[in-house]
């Protein structure tokens, strides 16, 4: 067996190689946290007085590179082989270790897809440095990184403003325990500083064209054999049915355990509500968990982070779990019949019924009301 | 041929959590569960077991009183456990805890025809990092979000599931498998299994147990040697008191759209 692990010993200092953002693609197609992420790493190049980078792997991929640059990157690392095609845990972390070792980023973000955190601990633990899993915010800025606090924290204020305002480590906040406690974990002693972020929560800044046609392209030397890798890709399958956008969607409706006295029939009415509010259906843990819908709807700490500017609850009672992937929402309205659920302390607009009775009179009442605009 | 599977003892984050004044979390008033996604790492080893009479090795790091739950893994049908604790290893991130395991799973042993599996991820932390940090200490290949395995000989053919569809992936063992909970229906303990599972090997590895092997260094094992360090953990505020609104018939819809219209929402 082979013992590929390599310390890392270069000196922090050395490491001035810029932000860089492992930037995704599956079958030639950017992924669209790439952009999130790149729009994300500009804010934070800015912050530290560095410059971004993406890099991406594949296989005749240098056309889509450029596109990074009109969200804000300032040059692509491209790496381009017939054996980068798909993505393999062995090729991918090889050629990424290679060339962060030579070109020193500072910080290094990774969507956190099935993709991104298969290979981010793998990468992590070949460098020798800490990653910190499924970030949902970042900052180098300590006076920004108080600021955040203040809005996201019960901390007292005297404790935000105790703290010292000349550290420069990536600050990686993330929700733990379910979403019960959020912690910021940094790595002082090693670099580059590593994150995977959760897809859906950075924000896309708006396409600059004449940045795009002035991004640099770098195509770093590696090397890359078959006899690298050591699992082989048989096939690639698209799940044939359409999965539900939630994550770009400007309203979800929501069901929980609240249907199940008729299953069929409760999702029938989140279907029809999402249709007059023009939004998709999603669910809650207990109803991946019990075969209702599938996967790709589950809205919660282990499922999807959604902000969409409406969220309906129609009978979830608002675990923590769930809470923690739809809290941001602009606008939530819960209907549950049990008025002490917790989704109701987080609901703008609350309503103490039966979903079965009250989504139907709901959607007519929507109805009519586009109709009288 | 042995498959070692790594579990761990978790708080119970699904239903209610207690939070204490300073932020940290009241693991005292929390049900202690074996984590989730470990226990269809068990069963897919228990599954392999049936078809090629491997023997099933369970390995957790933790404290003490987690032999009450490799007990309970062993009266599945797990034939020997393994528990790694120390003072040394505490407060280890990831990245420690990875050098940890992959130093406990070392000392078992990991031969040609040997497969390591894990859960995707544990529930307290969710990081999904720890399966892939052991493959890269131990040098395997991994395949991670398993939904299906079947093995012929030498080779595992693996359903690796991906949020828009999935891969099918060979690879030779050895190597490491992280499983989801989609790969199968875990078993429950069976009479006899409760019977035997306390006459089945249990052993602890201490750092005594393990101080020979490279990876367990002072300077990379426990708080002093992991990468990332807490900055500043924090409860997130509750947001403010919504509207309830009285009743349930078609005059609480009419006026809740007709909030809505009013804020432009619709």
């Amino acid at each position: 067996m082979k013992n590929m692990s390599n310390y890392n010993s270069a000196a922090i200092e050395e490491f001035n190689g810029g932000i860089w953002v492992f930037c995704e693609q599956r079958q030639g197609k950017m992924m669209p946290t790439s952009f999130e992420l790149i729009s994300e790493g500009r804010k934070l190049a800015d912050e530290l007085g560095s410059k971004l980078y993406g890099l991406l792997l594949g296989s005749n991929v240098e056309g889509i590179a450029k596109e990074l640059g009109g969200y804000g990157a300032d040059g692509v690392y491209v790496c381009d082989s017939p054996l980068l095609e798909n993505y393999t845990t062995d090729g991918y972390t090889k050629v990424i270790c290679d060339v962060i070792r030579e070109y020193k980023p500072e910080a290094m973000l990774i969507g956190a897809t099935n993709i991104g955190r298969d290979l981010g601990p793998r990468c992590a633990a070949r460098l020798h440095t800490g990653l910190c899993a499924d970030c949902t915010h970042l900052d180098i800025d300590v006076p920004k990184y108080k600021d955040f606090l203040r809005s996201a924290s019960t901390l007292a204020p005297a404790m935000i403003d105790s703290i010292k305002e000349d550290d420069r480590n990536l600050k990686m906040t993330r929700p733990a325990f379910g979403g019960h406690l959020m912690a910021t974990i940094i790595c002082p002693r090693f670099r580059p500083a590593m994150a995977t972020v959760r897809p859906g929560v950075m924000k896309k800044a708006a396409f600059d064209q004449a940045k795009a046609d002035a991004c640099q392209i770098i195509k770093p030397n590696f090397s890359l054999t078959e006899a690298d890798l050591d699992t082989q890709v048989v096939e690639v399958v698209k799940a044939a049915k359409k999965m539900v956008d939630l994550i770009g969607a400007d309203v979800v409706v929501s069901v929980g355990r609240g249907i199940s006295k008729d299953v069929e029939g409760g999702i029938k009415l989140a279907e029809e509500l999402a249709e007059v509010l023009g939004g998709v259906v999603g669910g809650s843990r207990a109803t991946i968990d019990s075969g209702w819908l599938s996967a790709d709807h589950q809205v919660g700490q282990t499922g999807k982070t959604v902000h969409p500017k409406i969220y309906v609850a129609l009978g979830i009672s608002g675990a923590i779990q769930h809470k923690a992937g739809m809290q941001d929402s602009e606008c939530i309205i819960a209907v549950n019949k049990n008025e002490s659920a917790p989704i109701f302390e987080i609901a703008d607009y609350g309503i103490c019924g039966d979903l079965f009775k009250v989504t139907p009179l709901l959607i007519e009442a929507i109805k009519a009301a586009k109709a009288a605009k | 041929m042995k498959i070692i599977v790594c579990v761990k003892q978790v708080p119970d984050t699904s239903g209610k959590v207690a939070v204490n004044p300073d932020g940290t979390l009241n693991r005292a008033s929390m049900a202690a569960i074996t984590n989730p996604d470990d226990l269809n790492a068990v069963e897919a080893a228990l599954v392999l077991k049936e078809q090629t009479g491997a023997e099933v090795i369970v390995v957790s790091m933790g404290p003490p009183p987690a032999e009450g739950m490799l007990r309970e893994v062993m009266a599945r049908g797990v034939d020997r456990a393994v528990l790694v604790s120390g003072r040394e290893f505490g407060g280890s991130d990831t990245y420690a805890t990875s050098q940890i395991l992959a130093a406990a799973i070392n000392k078992i042993g990991v031969g040609p025809e040997d497969i390591v599996m894990c859960g995707r991820q544990a529930i307290d932390g969710d990081t999904a990092q720890v399966g892939p940090q052991i493959a890269e200490k131990l040098g395997l290949p991994q395949v991670s979000y398993a939904a299906e395995i079947k093995k012929d000989g030498d080779t595992l053919t693996i359903k690796r599931m991906l949020e828009d569809g999935y891969m099918t992936i060979k690879v030779k063992t050895p190597c490491l498998i992280t499983c989801i909970k989609e790969l199968n229906n875990p078993r429950y303990m069976s009479v006899n299994g409760i019977f035997e599972c306390y006459a089945k090997p249990y052993e602890i590895f201490d750092y005594n147990t393990l101080k020979d092997d490279p990876l367990i260094d002072p300077s990379t094992i426990g708080l002093k040697g992991s990468p990332t360090n807490i900055f500043k953990s924090f409860t997130p505020p509750q947001k403010g008191v919504g509207m309830m609104l009285e009743g349930a018939d078609k005059a609480t819809c009419d006026k809740l759209a007709g909030i809505l219209a009013a804020k432009h929402m619709i």
